[in-house]
């Protein structure tokens, strides 16, 4: 029986070998969660530069104060700027169909976008901006191409243009394909200085994205370990009653 | 004490309360030489109450309303105590459900459960996995995220390919011409009254039949057949307390997977909550590519291995039918195996080999519904939905012809 099973998970396995397969390639965002001052840095630019279009409508100002340990004072004076009350969620006066007229597509909710598109995808996505005169902002992406969203970081990134190279396909054309990115016109922040910001802002959004996701992994420790004691407890009954049975 | 005897007896004279206790439990014999398959059964229970549960405590918060219904499970993520966990604890759990059923169902193809005299007891098994399919389908619809919404449409679509009267019939069940708030409170309603309770019953229903017939076991013999002098099966202990014992320690492993998931990965991947979910459903915006939760998934990939029309017949008709064809035949089960033995340790090398392929053949089709299709994963659902209904329509022919080792009379631990 067990040589069955085996032989079942030897033949399935190249099929989850297949299923981890690759995509676009992603920069790694490596954000940490516990790390309060890259948080509230994440909210503050979030507040600044994603909430003129963006909502983030899930969430609660004090509850980001509460849990990213900043004072319901400080969040009215720093991060409240149109006469909102402290519970309120954080929402924003531009509607759904003014953003469609002047965008093409309504900037999304982005209280969840971290949960929707991955922290990597996020982290490269507002990285690789470059300019683009055919389109409507000036910018296409490398990752989201043909975004409707122009490049609301770039005083303090700068501006990026691409580098293509030329690649000759197996029936002898010649394509250009996006290579890379290099700096055009340095921004008000050095590249590594750029990174961490947009690493916080990222932090910032995947916290958002689940803000009780600290609380149930510690959680989720104390509730393995009384299994594990419950465990041992559960088998020794077990095997008591167990002796009589032959 | 003497007054609880007193009372217990006050109750047995008026409802067949020890009775009841004795013919289920206490005096309810089962095999001796269960193995690690046969957990699944009360995990299955386990998991039904958890869902019952938590699903009553999300209802008092959620809004069956497309304006709100998202903002409504948001509300919980955020806002209710401890709604997250509540939450997480149905969703894993839905997944936790199927889990556990495809185990408990191959335990049964293992020992031959569903052959005689278990027909009936495999039947209103397969009734419970239909009706949990439509569970869980109505369920998905309610969190009214993208692929809630692009998921119910692309399975209430299929209903429209029926011929002549295909359109209607999706009409009728969206209630709408399209997904809308409509077939959310129609799903609703299903979701919470009428399936869960069809559920409940048709378990009860299933254990009736068990106890009226008795467990089988890894040996695939009938305890039955070997009484002692008080007609207690010789290889028989009661379940209660020996196997009561035994399934907690069953339970407490199983929760500790549970929790796992639920506290550390309860998007399971991807595969648990699928992360377009995250977005509220637009009926204008179609996700880039749309595949049902993992659970539907060999089916889907069955569905679309379909890809020739043959005469008036659309593929995707043709395409349904095979797919409605895969879930029925495992109805048919217990008369397409011919075998003269029950477990698979008795059985020859064609059966076991079959057994095995059939399980590749699911698993594979199950990754393969997960992907956007190509020309060679196509290729390769068409082989897996050929090895799927081989192993079923030639049953009768491989299980007559193969070789089977002499069962024991009495189990073998």
């Amino acid at each position: 029986m067990k040589k069955y099973l085996l032989s079942v998970l030897l033949l399935v396995s190249p099929v989850i070998a297949l299923a981890s397969g690759g995509g676009v390639h992603l920069d790694r965002a490596n954000i940490d969660p516990t790390n309060k001052e890259s948080l509230q840095r994440g909210a503050r630019t979030f507040v600044n530069y994603c909430m003129g279009c963006h909502s983030a409508k899930y969430e609660r100002y004090n509850r980001l104060g509460r849990d990213l340990g900043i004072s319901d004072d400080d969040i009215i004076q720093n991060l409240m700027f149109t006469g909102e009350k402290i519970g309120d969620q954080m929402d924003i006066s531009m509607t759904r169909e003014m953003g469609k007229k002047w965008f093409g597509a309504a900037p999304p909710d982005l209280t969840l976008v971290a949960r929707v598109r991955g922290i990597d995808w996020l982290y490269t996505y507002l990285r690789t901006f470059y300019q683009d005169d055919s389109r409507p902002f000036g910018v296409n992406n490398q990752v989201f191409n043909n975004v409707g969203m122009p490049n609301v970081l770039w005083q303090l990134q700068g501006t990026q243009k691409a580098v293509y190279e030329t690649v000759v396909d197996d029936e002898g054309h010649e394509h250009q394909v996006l290579e890379g990115l290099e700096l055009e016109k340095a921004g008000s922040q050095t590249p590594a200085e750029f990174d961490r910001t947009v690493r916080d802002l990222v932090n910032f959004l995947a916290y958002m994205g689940e803000p009780i996701k600290q609380q149930r992994q510690s959680l989720g420790i104390k509730v393995l370990l009384f299994l594990l004691v419950f465990f041992i407890f559960a088998y020794l009954l077990k095997k008591e009653y167990w002796k009589d049975v032959h | 004490m003497g007054m609880l005897v007193n009372f217990r007896d006050w109750i047995d004279a008026r409802f067949p309360l020890t009775k009841m206790w004795e013919e289920h439990l206490s005096k309810y014999y089962a095999p001796k030489n269960f193995n690690f398959w046969y957990f699944f059964g009360s995990l299955a229970l386990l998991v039904l109450v958890l869902q019952i549960i938590t699903g009553i405590f999300l209802t008092m918060n959620y809004k069956p309303d497309a304006t709100q219904a998202f903002a409504s499970v948001e509300y919980i993520m955020r806002d209710v105590d401890w709604g997250w966990l509540i939450r997480y604890m149905h969703s894993t759990g839905a997944s936790a459900f199927f889990i556990v059923v495809y185990l408990h169902m191959f335990r049964g193809l293992l020992y031959g459960s569903y052959k005689g005299p278990r027909e009936l007891l495999w039947i209103f098994g397969m009734m419970i996995y239909l009706a949990l399919m439509a569970e869980a389908f109505f369920g998905y619809l309610l969190p009214w995220g993208q692929m809630s919404y692009w998921g119910a449409q692309v399975i209430i679509s299929l209903f429209g390919a029926i011929p002549v009267i295909g359109d209607d019939l999706s009409l009728w069940i969206r209630g709408d011409f399209v997904i809308s708030d409509v077939t959310l409170n129609r799903f609703f309603a299903l979701h919470v009254i009428a399936v869960p309770f069809v559920l409940a019953i048709l378990v009860v229903v299933h254990i009736l039949a068990l106890h009226e017939v008795g467990s089988n076991n890894p040996d695939g013999i009938e305890i039955k057949k070997n009484k002692d002098e008080n007609g207690i099966p010789k290889d028989g202990i009661p379940f209660h307390p020996y196997y009561s014992v035994k399934d907690i320690v069953g339970v407490v492993v199983f929760l500790m997977f549970f929790s796992f998931v639920m506290f550390f990965v309860p998007e399971g991947g991807g595969y648990f909550l699928e992360s377009p979910n995250f977005e509220p459903a637009d009926p204008l915006k179609t996700p880039e590519h749309i595949a049902p939760v993992w659970y539907f998934t060999p089916y889907y990939a069955m569905l679309r291995a379909v890809t020739i029309d043959i005469g008036p017949l659309s593929a995707k008709f043709l395409g349904v039918i095979v797919m409605g064809a895969a879930v029925v035949i495992l109805f048919f089960l217990p008369w397409l195996d011919r075998s003269p033995v029950k477990s698979i340790r008795y059985r020859g090398p064609i059966c076991k080999t079959m057994l095995a392929l059939f399980v590749v053949a699911f698993i594979t089709l199950g990754w393969l519904g997960t992907q956007p299709p190509t020309d060679t994963k196509t290729m390769m659902a068409q082989i897996g939905t050929a090895v799927y209904f081989a192993f079923f329509l030639l049953m009768p022919i491989y299980t007559k012809i193969d070789s089977t080792k002499p069962v024991p009379d009495r189990v073998t631990g």
